[in-house]
């Protein structure tokens, strides 16, 4: 077939298969609505693996599949632009979302909305595979929307639940605040170059690197500058970065396999891939990069902080992920574009397993989420305990798992960046890694090992998994094993992205291949640096647990201060929430009730009816009044004929 | 010889007359009706007045004419002026104010 078609087909499976799920679910049933999402899901799985091949034989296609709309010159168009940044993504995407789906079969297995769950999750696939897809900013625009849309529907999923719907607006309203910045960077890329088409603008862009516009006050715009800091601070609201990142700790409301799904493989990375996408555009603004770094090491460096004190498992895996993505954004700062882009691939692997494993041990615990009241579970839960182990050892960087060698690559990266900030993010980056290894092996002790702490009845009831849940877990955590080993090679050489990300591969200072990589960890600061972690960790919670108490006891403001977040839920709640809903109070009270209802409809009212009141008079109902009155008027009229 | 102008002076005087006599009074409606009276005589005072000096009858036969509605409507505004007097017991002009708005 067409290559067209097999492209178009990608998305389609998995739009068709959310529309069968969601219309007809009812009447089909949930055997039949669960197949046909992973029969959607599946199929476009397998034709990204196609597309992935075709590509990496050299084969890219850049071209419009329909023409929305032609206005004022500017086409709006569908099209995709099939190189090896996307074709990697549409297997990530497509395969983290086949592992939910299945995995969902067993966790949702007990829910009155099933059938909306897999409508939903295949139309997030939807979105996002138009999103890595798309050869202009409009379609980018369409799928960053929809992902975020659906991404509400999700953290609503139980729409009864108060907290559940507090979250899903506070997520989307957040990302509102994010959408905006984009929206105004897309706006002013249109206006700089006139089109929206991704290769018009990246040929375009060489040339206008030194064009400044005029701002108010007389002040000079870098152009390319504005542009690029308006876009990043889109993937900001997305990626969740220092402070637009607070919608995520609250998106654990939603069911695990979302969690896993959208908060951590896909969605959240979909601000990073805006940002290696936008490569040629970022490489000519410093400026921008420099944010970029400062913001990315920023978030790395707080989020895990406040991961060390989190007591319910999805929070912590949820910060984890915070402070992944900002070491994902510092190696966009860093300019490491493609390295970036290979620790979203291998994160979004042992992250999505670290959450099904934790969703798999709360099936298990009756959805108790809480982990003081866990322990004890690696002798009931044998597959959940291996993976999650997986999962923690190549988060926490240790070789040679998968996140070893991305890691590893961005620490380096940022050492030998020359953009402004990069000592900062090279100390955050290298504290974060420390920080990183002792909360996931804390998760890891606190749950599995040392003594139950939970109730007798749930006790009783601690059973592995089933199969639909278990397998997902094993087939991720293949490629945290491996991902790192097969593909690091080919990223640092620049072959994997060739020309998709400018530029191709990384610094020559980084020449890095994986024997090197492997030989040079003993020496090298961050290997020791996860070790002690593990190490912290295991002493606080299995050799002494009386350790993190006494801790806590003596510096208590510190552990005050993470336990609120730094305080940014109670300053945008405070400020923004209760300020808008206040401003809103005094415009209805004053603009709306007082102004315009009273003054101005009942105003007018009250003026004809006091003048109504006066001119009442004149109908006195004495007939010699009104007879005067003619007569007036008459000898008026005749005066007038005789005088004028 | 007179002047023509004196008489229709004359005439002019006698409806202003009437004039008052209808807007200045708020007692009396019969003072109305003689009012109206004197508002027709001023209008034949004008018509014989013409008539003597254009040397045309006609302005005199019409007096007739003016007379006679003139005693008819008198009449008339008296009859309506006693059925007044019977449903409102009143001849006072400002009682007479059902138009009022």
């Amino acid at each position: 077939m067409s290559r067209e078609l097999l492209y178009l087909l990608i998305p389609l499976s998995c739009l068709a298969a959310a529309l069968v799920a969601g219309f007809l679910g009812s009447r089909i049933g949930r055997v039949n609505a669960h197949r046909s999402a992973i029969g959607g899901v599946g199929l476009a799985f397998v034709l990204s693996c196609v597309v992935a091949w075709d590509v990496f034989s050299g084969n890219h296609f850049n071209g419009a599949v329909y023409t929305w709309a032609i206005s004022g010159g500017t086409h709006f168009e569908i099209g995709f632009l099939i190189d090896p940044l996307s074709a990697v993504m549409m297997v990530i995407v497509t395969f983290v979302s086949l592992m939910v789906h299945i995995y969902t079969i067993g966790y949702m297995a007990e829910d009155p909305g099933y059938t909306r769950f897999f409508s939903y999750i295949a139309l997030f696939t939807f979105a996002m595979l138009m999103l890595v897809m798309s050869n202009n900013f409009l379609q980018l625009f369409f799928g960053w929307e929809a992902v975020g849309l659906v991404s509400y529907l999700l953290i609503g999923f139980w729409y009864e639940r108060d907290s559940a719907i507090r979250a899903n607006m506070k997520a989307f309203l957040v990302n509102r605040v994010g959408d905006f910045g984009f929206i105004l960077g897309i706006g002013a890329v249109l206006a700089l170059f006139g089109s929206l088409d991704y290769q018009s603008v990246f040929d375009a862009a060489p040339g206008f690197a030194d064009r400044t516009a005029q701002g108010p006050f007389g002040s000079e715009w870098h152009w390319l500058t504005l542009i690029c800091l308006l876009l990043f601070v889109g993937a900001m609201g997305k990626s969740a970065q220092v402070p637009l990142h607070v919608w995520l700790p609250d998106s654990m409301e939603g069911p695990t396999p979302i969690s896993a799904l959208i908060h951590a493989a896909t969605m959240v990375t979909a601000g990073i891939f805006l940002v290696a996408r936008m490569s040629p555009l970022f490489e000519l603004s410093s400026t921008a990069l420099s944010v970029v770094l400062i913001v990315g090491a920023l978030t790395a460096l707080l989020m895990a902080f406040v991961a060390l004190v989190q007591t319910d498992i999805k929070r912590v895996v949820a910060y984890s992920t915070l402070s992944q993505l900002g070491y994902m954004t510092v190696a966009l700062g860093a300019s490491a574009y493609s390295v970036a882009i290979f620790h979203l691939a291998t994160h979004a692997f042992f992250k999505a397993l670290l959450f099904l494993a934790a969703g798999s041990v709360i099936i298990a615990m009756h959805h108790e989420q809480d982990m003081r009241r866990m322990g004890g579970l690696r002798k009931v839960m044998p597959v959940t305990y291996l993976t999650c182990v997986i999962g923690s050892l190549a988060l926490a960087g240790i070789p040679p798992f998968a996140g070893f060698f991305s890691k590893d690559a961005i620490i380096e990266a940022v050492h030998y960046s020359a953009t402004p900030g990069a000592e900062f993010a090279y100390a955050a980056v290298l504290i974060g890694v420390v920080l990183t290894a002792f909360y996931s092996f804390r998760l890891v002790f606190m749950t599995f090992h040392g003594e139950g702490r939970m109730d007798s009845t749930t006790r009783e009831h601690l059973h592995e998994s089933p199969k639909v849940v278990t397998v997902p877990l094993i087939a991720l955590a293949v490629p945290s094993v491996l991902a790192g080993l097969l593909l690091v090679n080919v990223t640092m050489d620049g072959s994997l992205f060739g020309n998709s990300i400018v530029p191709g591969g990384v610094p020559e200072a980084l020449d890095m291949t994986a024997r090197g990589m492997l030989a040079h960890a003993p020496f090298a600061a961050p290997f020791w640096l996860a070790i002690l972690g593990i190490a912290g960790a295991w002493v606080c919670y299995l050799w002494k647990p009386e350790l993190p108490g006494k801790v806590v006891q003596r510096c208590g403001v510190i552990y005050w201060v993470l336990d609120k977040k730094y305080g940014f839920d109670e300053f945008y709640q405070r400020v923004f929430a209760d300020g808008a809903r206040g401003l809103g109070e005094v415009l209805s009270e004053w603009g709306d009730r007082r102004l315009i209802d009273g003054w101005l409809v009942n105003g007018a009212a009250r003026v004809v009816a006091r003048t109504a009141s006066v001119v009442r008079h004149v109908q006195s109902g004495l007939v010699y009044h009104y007879a005067f009155v003619m007569i007036i008027g008459l000898v008026a009229l005749m005066s007038w004929f005789l005088f004028r | 010889m007179i002047p023509l102008s004196h008489y229709l002076i004359v005439g002019a005087l006698l409806f202003a007359i009437s004039v008052v006599g209808i807007f200045l009074n708020r007692k009396n409606l019969v003072i109305i009706l003689m009012a109206i009276e004197l508002l027709l005589l001023a209008a034949n005072m004008n018509f014989v007045a013409f008539s003597h000096y254009l040397g045309n009858l006609s302005g005199q036969v019409f007096v007739f004419f003016v007379l006679t509605v003139a005693a008819a409507e008198a009449a008339i505004g008296l009859a309506i002026l006693i059925v007044l007097f019977r449903t409102r017991r009143s001849i006072n002009v400002q009682d007479l104010d059902r138009l009022k708005g």
